[in-house]
């Protein structure tokens, strides 16, 4: 039975986070908590594989308590089964300490519950944006990452390959990988998912699994958190603000007309877009 | 801080792409060249790929002196496993200070899986690179929490120090031609048979316009549109110009238009030579995807948005009016000439 693990991440929302200007901190209180979008569509393909394939789909996260909010919601997407590590020994973690405490759950998911085909991960978080921890977690399980995956075409766990499209910047590569491996997904990939009401139900009254430092078997305390991230943050600031330009005064006609004068003045920016708009291309 | 001697020099890995050397390592090789004579040290590219040995001398004449090649068959198509082994083993045998890559789906993939197995730590998607002159501690900068704030990384405790850098916003050096270095050619052990990926096609898109990377002019918008309607005036403004249509996170999120169209810190880095901003309010996570754009207009209602303070010319003023006037007086200048110069058809 195809066993997927989608990874995920309960962010503040950074779109509406306010910041404090004195202290370059963020207010927490100004941000509601939410499933970071990127893993939704992680969630969502692995629930689509599931449909294609059988199988189930487990969730992982790791996060403070409320974080279970975040593992219901993916649970109203489709998700079978949630776990979560929590413990005050992660916190601080940069991207190689995360990667590190969830391979350890991973670890104790396959040897306790059952072994994993697949992992499944959002291409960033919107409160780091690095991309990173999906690529540390393939690593560390010495399973192929896959990052940028835009399309999967096949997912076979009896011949024990996948082939997936990578997005590049000009186009999509076609990968096989053999299973297990790890994807990182695109938010392309998939439309947003949407709650079907009997997920909704189960949602509102599942519990994860839920896990401390301690439960992890073999875990090294030295690579968790704060002191086993190699990077910290050695200061905030705000960006400098540009002195910024010259405004175009006067009622639209005018604001346009005067717009107009300071492009013909430079119309040497133009020699591309006249070859285009006249059908050079 | 002990034991950091043997690591000296700063690295750039050199993505070699369709027979040539990506603009995003030249612009490192610029950065690097800074921070490597800061620390009196030398600049050295690591260059891994199928038949592109010859390309180091490019390297050389944009700033290298020194150019690792790991130059094999198996090395054609990037792949983690093939390109990662080839990192590490000459992290391992040469030791560099600080080693960067571009910001690029290849660049990215690379960092996080070297990261993982040297171990050390890497900074994502860095917009500024100092180093500290006297210790060689890399300052790395980038946007932080959805580009609220800027937020300088160290890595204290571990070399090589690593960062991504985006693309377009480090500067190449002017190139110098016949300016030579040292090629040192590496090769490790690998067999085709024990990797566990295969690259089977490589499918380039030919979207007509939505290339807004390699865009002359873009007309970008925001939610200042209040709707996929509105936003239609963008492309309106775009069509006349034969510009590409770039847009905010905001409107991507919203559906508005496609991802490709996005720019900005999770978008795409853009520098046209005319930037049009319409309904933009200039979230730093916007600003920069698009701040070294040549000419940036940016057209919004609120006197005290943001993006006035990242413009060349402002119009404080409503997108619904502005716009369908500026498309009208383009099509006029258009066909009148005025915007024309010796190379139209």
């Amino acid at each position: 039975m195809l066993h997927i693990v989608a990874c995920i991440k309960q962010v503040p929302d950074t779109k509406i986070i306010k910041m404090n200007p004195k202290t370059n901190t963020m207010d927490r209180s100004s941000a509601p908590a939410i499933l970071n979008p990127y893993d939704s569509h992680a969630v969502e393909e692995a629930v689509r594989l599931r449909a294609r394939y059988g199988g189930v789909v487990s969730v992982l996260t790791m996060g403070p308590p409320p974080a279970v909010k975040a593992i219901k919601k993916c649970i109203e997407i489709g998700a079978d089964e949630g776990y979560m590590i929590t413990d005050r020994a992660f916190a601080g973690a940069d991207t190689l300490a995360t990667s590190y405490a969830l391979t350890k759950a991973l670890e104790k998911i396959a040897a306790e519950v059952r072994p994993i085909d697949l992992i499944i991960c959002g291409k960033m978080t919107i409160d780091g944006d690095t991309g990173q921890v999906g690529p540390g977690i393939a690593r560390r399980l010495d399973m192929p990452p896959l990052t940028s995956v835009n399309k999967v075409v096949e997912v076979n766990r009896e011949e024990c390959f996948a082939i997936v499209h990578r997005k590049l910047e000009d186009g999509y590569e076609v990968v096989r990988s053999t299973l297990p491996c790890l994807f990182s997904v695109e938010k392309e990939i998939n439309e947003a998912p949407y709650s079907p009401l009997p997920n909704m139900l189960k949602a509102a009254r599942y519990q994860p699994k839920i896990w401390s430092v301690d439960d992890l078997p073999g875990i090294d305390r030295t690579q968790l958190g704060l002191k086993g991230s190699p990077t910290i943050v050695s200061s905030v600031w705000a960006p400098q603000k540009p002195q910024g330009g010259k405004l175009l005064d006067g009622d639209p006609n005018k604001q346009a007309e005067q717009l107009l004068e300071v492009l013909l003045a430079r119309r040497e920016l133009f020699a591309a877009v006249t070859e285009t708009a006249t059908g050079g291309a | 801080m002990s034991g950091f001697e043997d690591y000296k020099g700063t690295w750039v890995f050199i993505e070699a792409k369709d027979g040539d050397i990506a603009p995003v390592s030249l612009e490192l090789l610029g950065a690097g060249r800074q921070l490597a004579d800061k620390r009196n040290a030398p600049l050295a590219g690591l260059l891994i790929g199928d038949n592109v040995t010859k390309l180091a001398k490019k390297a050389f004449e944009y700033g290298a002196d020194v150019v690792y090649v790991y130059d094999a068959p198996i090395y054609r198509h990037y792949r983690t496993e093939t390109y990662m082994r080839a990192v590490l083993a000459c992290v391992e045998k040469h030791k560099p200070e600080i080693l960067l890559y571009g910001a690029t789906s290849t660049g990215k993939d690379l960092a996080s899986a070297v990261a993982t197995d040297l171990p050390t730590g890497l900074t994502a998607d860095t917009t500024q690179l100092d180093v500290e002159a006297d210790t060689g501690l890399l300052l790395a900068s980038r946007p932080a929490f959805g580009g609220n704030i800027m937020a300088t990384i160290l890595c204290k405790k571990y070399r090589p120090q690593m960062a991504t850098v985006r693309a377009k916003v480090m500067k190449a050096l002017p190139r110098q031609p016949g300016r030579t270095g040292a090629i040192v050619a590496e090769s490790i052990p690998l067999r085709e048979e024990d990797i566990r990926t295969k690259v089977l096609d490589i499918v380039r898109a030919t979207t007509h316009r939505a290339r807004i990377d390699e865009a002359d002019i873009i007309v970008a918008g925001g939610k200042g549109l209040g709707s996929a309607a509105g936003f239609q005036l963008v492309h309106e403004l775009a069509d006349v110009l034969g510009a590409a249509v770039g847009a905010s996170r905001d409107v991507v999120e919203a559906g508005w238009i496609g991802h490709h169209h996005q720019v900005g810190q999770t978008g795409v880095t853009v520098t046209p030579k005319i930037y049009f901003a319409v309904g933009i309010s200039g979230a730093i996570q916007h600003i920069v995807g698009m701040q070294n754009s040549g000419l940036i207009i940016a057209i919004n209602k609120d006197p005290n948005a943001a993006i006035f303070n990242s413009c060349h010319y402002g119009i404080v003023g409503d997108a619904f009016v502005i716009l369908p006037l500026l498309t009208e007086a383009f099509r006029v200048a258009l066909a009148k000439g005025e915007l024309s110069n010796a190379g139209k058809i």
